[in-house]
């Protein structure tokens, strides 16, 4: 178990190096000036060029993606162009913004999700199935941009009930877990949950009805176990995979919310790409890009662990 | 008895003293801006016009401001930390100009403003080494203030500023410079990042909590120096709402009392629930800006006139939900600078083709053109079905568009680069915004012969030697009258000539909540917060 895990650290390194790569060349190759957010619009040619001299910008790519890439082992990510703030401070909140908000919906789509997978793969081909099977079909399909104006226009425009955008009163970026910020993270929330929940739902119908339909469940039956010990069983055996794609979800919603966060102005790192998108920051997009897809690679890397201490023949294969 | 005497004595004073506290209790106005974070606190501040408006002019001053207390009447200079200027009258060159200091001035941290404190400022922006300087915002000042050579402090309330050459626009460019407290920055450990968070300018308002990209909240100046300025409101509340739909939904749920830019399908609903949308006319210009270089077919005049008949301006503000005003010159109609242009933009399809027919074009020999859009940017309004909409109108008679849509960092490099850059792709036309509100941004920075690309923004290559002579005299036309008079001639001959294809003009929407009062909306990009005051 420790060698497998020491091994899977190991492949993390290429990896980890390909993905800086891609995140530093990535921002480069879009057009644009990556002094946008400094520069008035009629700046000259020679102050243009005086401002990419003090930015670094005039160097050579590969020097600049060498001294990026020194700096980004010390932990230093740069300053964001526009603001001047060190890109870790910046992203660190955002961070922690998003993965809160992803935990929330990935906990509704999960629980949601696993709870229709299930009614649907055990009562197969009924009325319920296919209720079930609509709503997740509705999850993966419906553009969640437009499901959160929607649910803003009706719960807080028309109801006033919840407020439309924000982690807190009065444009506070700090969410915390008490009764007044717990309004703020409802409807984002439900919206980002809405396709995890789909693809959650339709994974686990799949396992469900597969397990269901194998031998030792006939066999624990034969024996005279009840439905809910079966249920117990075929909860074990679903479990790696339904883990496994909750996991990935968590990862995608991290690095896919932007416009969930852009359309309720929720200060995670959607929020922040889009800013350092229309400002053309490049310290900013490198930095968050570089972040949420390490990231993305320490969580595969975490749920292949626990895969294999969840079912040890993963392991031997 | 006596208790109740005085128990209904106690309660009296009470009521009283509410009352007086309800009554003076002017409210908090919390403001949803389309910008992503909160402008530059420093001083000269950036994220362009918004970030003038809501952190330029309100926590600073400039030596000279804008008049915006007026709805109806254009917006000019006036006088702000200098009393009065002008060019010495000793002086042949007409370069040197003194300035007056307004005597008494503090800045919010209680240290005086001067001639040095002027120069120190200056100095932030244009010395690189003067320990002072700050680099984000000598990017966002230093080419506001071109004609600037040397300043000096000749005494305490005397300043002077030597131009490179006769520069009679230098007034407007500095409107645009924000005066800093060096009292405050040295406090502060000489850190401009210190600063940010605690800044000190001599504006109306003070700036007493910033958190970065979350909203930044301001309480008034109670000794600002113009106390016909000193805000009515308790406090003012910037947050950045950058998506449009958002800003809708933060007003219509009562998070925020202001929204900039509603979108335009959203301005019924906002209207029927009550919502107040305030527009006016100010210094915008949405434009097809027109090649000029060997070749294009825009060097023809009757083109270009052919060009201008065919836009059917009326239609396209039904398209924007009446959110915009129809061309009908460069300038806004009613414009200082607008004079009596005799060229006038009507929708005349039928002489756009009898005009274009002259030039030799017709159904056998089409006119093929390419214009450069892009599909959102500050400032462009609706661009996709705005230049949908012109393509249809100049096919209809016989101008064949094929449009090239680039992303708006990119049009805003081509557009840096001019039209005869790889990058432009042989486009004939740019759809741009321009601020126009100067002497140099609204003419001669398109329209000098020596600003081609890379020297300025001459995108088009427009060269004529008698706009050269009449932009030559704007800038030695050192009394206001005179260079109004000067400004208008030009506007004549770039509306007579069709320079550009003249589109619309922005109306600087804004929805507020009917709890908003007594805002005046003046014919500027900036506008005054000081008499708003929040009612029940």
């Amino acid at each position: 178990m420790l060698l497998y895990t020491l091994r899977r650290i190991l492949y993390v390194t290429p990896v980890a190096i390909g993905v800086s790569i891609i995140c530093f060349l990535l921002v480069h190759l879009a057009p644009g000036d990556p002094l946008t957010a400094v520069m008035p619009i009629d700046a000259t040619a020679a102050q243009q060029a005086e401002m990419r001299q003090a930015y670094g910008f005039d160097r050579p790519l590969p020097i600049q993606y060498g001294i990026w890439l020194w700096k980004v082992l010390h932990g230093d990510l740069g300053n964001s162009i526009a603001s001047g703030r060190p890109v870790l401070s910046e992203v660190s909140r955002a961070v922690g913004n998003s993965l809160i908000l992803a935990s929330v919906a990935t906990l509704i789509g999960f629980t949601f999700g696993t709870f229709f997978g299930f009614v649907a793969g055990y009562f197969r081909d009924s009325p319920l199935d296919k209720a079930a099977s609509a709503l997740s079909v509705f999850g993966v399909s419906v553009p969640h941009y437009w499901l959160g104006i929607v649910l803003v226009i009706i719960f807080s425009a028309q109801l006033g009930w919840l407020p439309p955008t924000g982690a807190g009163p009065d444009g506070s970026g700090n969410w915390r877990p008490d009764t007044e910020h717990l309004r703020y993270i409802i409807l984002p929330a439900i919206t980002m949950s809405v396709i995890p929940m789909g693809i959650i739902a339709r994974t686990v119908r799949a396992l469900v009805a597969d397990i269901l339909s194998q031998e030792f469940v006939q066999a624990l039956r034969a024996k005279g176990l009840g439905e809910w010990g079966v249920f117990k069983h075929v909860v074990t055996n679903a479990a790696p995979t339904a883990l496994a794609v909750m996991g990935l979800q968590l990862g995608y919603l991290l690095g896919g919310s932007i416009l969930i966060e852009t359309v309720f102005a929720w200060p995670g790192t959607g929020f922040l790409l889009n800013a350092a998108i229309f400002q053309r920051d490049l310290p900013l997009l490198q930095g968050t890009i570089l972040v949420l897809a390490m990231f993305f690679v320490m969580l595969n890397l975490l749920v292949d662990v626990l895969q294999t201490t969840l079912d040890p023949r993963i392991q031997r294969t | 008895m006596r208790s109740i005497k005085w128990a209904l004595a106690l309660a009296a004073a009470a009521i009283t003293v509410l009352t007086f506290n309800a009554a003076s209790a002017q409210g908090t106005l919390r403001i949803g801006m389309t910008a992503s974070d909160i402008p530059l606190t420093t001083g000269q501040t950036d994220q362009g016009g918004e970030g003038m408006r809501f952190m330029g002019y309100t926590v600073y001053d400039g030596l000279i401001n804008w008049d915006l207390s007026s709805f109806d009447k254009p917006s000019d200079l006036v006088p702000g930390l200098a009393t009065s200027y002008g060019v010495d009258p000793a002086d042949a060159s007409k370069n040197k100009w003194i300035f007056k200091i307004r005597e008494g001035v503090k800045f919010h941290d209680g240290s005086e403003f001067t001639a040095d404190t002027a120069v120190w400022n200056f100095d932030k922006l244009l010395k690189n080494d003067s320990p002072q300087f700050d680099q984000r915002q000598s990017a966002q000042g230093r080419s506001r203030i071109p004609s600037v050579a040397s300043y000096k402090a000749v005494d305490k309330y005397t300043l002077e500023i030597v131009t490179k050459s006769p520069d009679a626009s230098l007034p407007y460019q500095l409107a645009w410079i924000m005066m800093s407290s060096p009292a405050q920055w040295e406090k502060l450990g000489k850190s401009w990042e210190a600063f940010a968070k605690t800044p000190s300018g001599t504006g109306p308002w003070k700036l007493t909590l910033f958190a970065p990209r979350e909203r930044a909240e301001m309480v008034p100046n109670k000794e600002y120096w113009d106390k016909a300025r000193i805000p009515k409101l308790d406090k003012l509340v910037l947050l950045p709402l950058p998506e449009p739909n958002a800003r809708v939904a933060a007003l219509r749920a009562g998070q925020v009392d202001w929204i900039e830019a509603p979108a335009p399908d959203a301005v019924a609903s906002l209207k029927s629930a009550g919502f107040k949308i305030i527009t006016n006319a100010y210094p915008h210009n949405w434009t097809w800006h027109l090649s000029r270089v060997e070749g294009s077919p825009w060097n023809d005049i009757r083109v270009r006139k052919a060009a201008n008949l065919a836009i059917d301006r009326e239609g396209m503000q039904e398209l924007l939900s009446g959110l915009m005003i129809p061309a009908e010159g460069f300038m806004p109609p009613g414009h200082q600078w607008f004079g009596k242009p005799t060229f006038k933009l009507k929708y005349e399809p039928a002489e756009a083709k009898k005009l274009l027919k002259e030039a030799g074009y017709g159904p056998d020999k089409p006119l093929v053109l390419k214009a450069l859009i892009s599909p959102s940017g500050s400032g462009q309004m609706q661009p996709l079905p705005m230049n949908e909409f012109i393509q249809q109108n100049l096919a209809e008679v016989g101008i064949k568009v094929d449009f090239e849509v680039v992303e708006w960092n990119q049009l805003i490099n081509i557009w840096r680069a001019g039209a005869t850059d790889p990058s432009a792709k042989g486009g004939q036309s740019l759809n741009f915004t321009y601020f126009i509100q100067d002497p140099f941004t609204g003419f001669i920075r398109h329209m000098q012969c020596n600003l081609k690309a890379p020297s300025g923004t001459n995108w088009g290559h427009y060269c004529d030697p008698a706009m050269d002579k009449l932009l030559d005299e704007v800038r030695n036309s050192f009394d206001p009258k005179e260079q109004t008079a000067v400004l208008q001639k030009v506007h004549e001959k770039m509306v007579d000539e069709a320079l550009f294809l003249m589109v619309t003009h922005d109306v600087n929407a804004r929805a507020l909540s009917p709890k908003v009062k007594n805002f005046v909306q003046a014919k500027n990009w900036f506008q005054d917060f000081s008499p708003i005051s929040m009612g029940n």
